[in-house]
């Protein structure tokens, strides 16, 4: 590839480049300002102007007067979406072992990964919610809405997954067996460090998927909401900035969240080079 | 000795798909038999109860509303597919083309996909202060004079939706896109330009066969997206605009499990027989 034909630049590639930096502040733009609206003063509204500036909204969000506690939301949702996180790894990660050789009803398995995806998510969230009270049980957050959430995580997983695994190369395992390699031996020091950034990326599918799911949560989390949930009621009714708060405060920890993910993929990436690993470096 | 080896590898597999295998069964076929069963049954006006009537699949095929709905959403669909896809298209082939090195080809990547890990509902929910009455458009637009008056159309209504859906599912469209541009070998199209070809016909004879496995898989993300979502219409539109999903939602409301769940049945395969029309047209598979 000659870097000159590359460097030729026409007008369309600035029509482009104004295009690509619009869509940048088109994406980011409503969440600043959400932001900057966070620190409404105290007797200021939801839209601007801003009357003043302040730190009282956020103090709402953690000492809830009349709107509603976000603390135990918050937390419901985080500790559902580590379980969804893990539970969509394991099973996602098993699935593409078994996928990389043919087996009877592969395709069965596929199309009902297929439709996982494309399911209606009221469709998911009402049937389980029919279900459990069919059973005569009540659903909750950590049982139904788990379960309506990794409808929705796994065939992401299963989808990366399959990616990852169609660019194994098989001949590693089997020169780790050739070299005498217990089958978890191979599975623990070859497979797994090889394929490390795909689950890390499933992880980080599994964890924000259900974090933000709304739709396949609302028939079936019970008596206690988890956070999607509770921000859509409140917006319907008590609507004050610290709503945007919330927002703030959620959206920061999401930021963290990926930022650790990527520091431990650049930590796994470079331990990598370093070698001390059976897996061969990119 | 071969054929233990083969069952026991036949053993692997089924060990493996097990996990996977029971979560479909349970949350999902389970849901799917519920549903169809529920379909059935009868609804007083105050609950649902247990029967096998057609009365459901008769009301809904024979309501105008079910219609309009349809109408409605299916109207939403395409403009959002056509606005996400050109727009996806035209992001990543200047990620992919016109970046030249690996790391800013990355860096603003990542830039597109940050977003998309903060919350769906209070991406939606920042459109408020943004497209409102007293929002940041139309502040902006009445101090240049472009406007006396605020504009009313931007929030709740199918603008603020349509908006919405561009918003959080472009990137469905970006990184299938992305991922299948990436694997264009340059060489190609040099080689078209080499033989004369020209910008417009190497991106229509070129670069567009070649993208279009990501096209078909970035549809299927945006389009089941488009057609199950009730959350931005349900904040967004102010009333404005009945979907199916919406209106779905709303029979649920009303305790009618029995009608929700026909209509959610037929939402169901209506969504499937688009997908199935896509993977008939690419063979999506193939290119995992």
């Amino acid at each position: 590839m000659s870097a000159a034909m590359k460097v030729r630049r026409t007008n369309w590639y600035y029509v482009r480049s104004v295009i690509f930096y619009l869509f940048l502040l088109f994406l980011y733009g409503p969440i600043f300002v959400m932001a900057v609206l966070s620190f409404q003063g105290e007797t200021g509204g939801l839209t601007f102007p801003m009357r003043g500036v302040s730190l009282h909204w956020f103090g709402d969000v953690f000492n809830p007067s009349y709107i509603g506690d976000f603390r135990w939301p918050w937390g419901r949702s985080v500790i559902l979406a580590l379980i969804v996180m893990v539970l969509t790894m394991t099973i996602s990660f098993l699935a593409g072992l078994a996928f990389r050789k043919p087996f009877f009803g592969n395709s069965i398995f596929f199309y009902l990964v297929v439709t996982s995806l494309v399911a209606p998510s009221i469709l998911i969230s009402l049937g389980i919610g029919r279900a459990f009270t069919s059973l005569g049980m009540e659903s909750a957050w950590w049982s139904g809405a788990l379960g309506a959430h990794l409808t929705w995580t796994l065939p992401f997983g299963v989808l990366i997954m399959l990616a990852v695994f169609s660019r194994f190369d098989p001949r590693l395992e089997e020169a780790a067996r050739d070299l005498g390699s217990t089958t978890w031996q191979t599975l623990k020091s070859v497979v797994i460090p090889i394929t490390l950034p795909g689950l890390v990326g499933v992880a980080l599918f599994g964890f924000t998927l259900s974090y933000d799911e709304y739709a396949r949560t609302s028939q079936v989390s019970g008596e206690f909401n988890t956070l999607p949930l509770e921000l859509v009621s409140v917006t319907g009714t008590a609507a004050t900035p610290s709503l945007y708060a919330i927002g703030t405060i959620t959206t920061v920890f999401s930021l963290l969240v990926i930022a650790i993910s990527f520091a431990a993929l650049y930590v796994i990436q470079k331990r990598r080079t370093g070698g001390g690993s059976y897996a061969p470096s990119e | 000795m071969a054929p233990m080896i083969e069952r026991m590898q036949r053993y692997t597999t089924a060990l493996q798909l097990t996990p996977l295998g029971i979560t479909l069964l349970l949350f999902l076929i389970g849901p799917i038999v519920v549903i169809l069963i529920t379909s059935f049954w009868k609804f007083n006006g105050f609950m649902t109860t247990p029967d096998f009537v057609v009365k459901n699949y008769v009301k809904m095929f024979s309501s105008g509303l079910t219609l309009d709905n349809y109408l409605e959403t299916i109207r939403i669909a395409a403009i959002v597919w056509v606005t996400t896809a050109v727009l996806g298209f035209i992001i990543a082939y200047y990620l992919v083309f016109d970046l030249l090195t690996l790391k800013s080809k990355m860096l603003l990547f990542l830039l597109c996909v940050v977003p998309f890990w903060t919350s769906g509902v209070i991406r939606m929910i920042a459109w408020i202060p943004f497209l409102g009455k007293e929002g940041v458009i139309n502040r902006a637009f009445m101090g240049i004079g472009i406007t006396d008056e605020p504009l009313e159309f931007l929030l709740f209504s199918e603008f603020a939706v349509i908006m919405s859906y561009v918003h959080v599912f472009t990137l469905f469209m970006v990184a299938p896109l992305f991922n299948t541009m990436a694997k264009i070998d340059p060489a190609l199209i040099e080689a078209a330009r080499d033989n004369g070809a020209k910008g417009w016909q190497i991106l229509l004879h070129v670069i567009i066969p070649l993208c279009k496995p990501g096209i078909a898989i970035g549809s299927i993300f945006v389009i089941s997206l488009t057609l199950s979502d009730f959350t931005a219409v349900r904040l967004l539109s102010g009333a404005n605009v009945g979907t199916v999903a919406l209106s779905i939602s709303n029979t649920i409301g009303s305790l009618n499990f029995a009608y929700a769940s026909a209509n959610s049945l037929f939402l169901l395969i209506v969504l499937l027989l688009i997908v199935g029309g896509i993977m008939r047209i690419v063979d999506v598979r193939k290119q995992l």
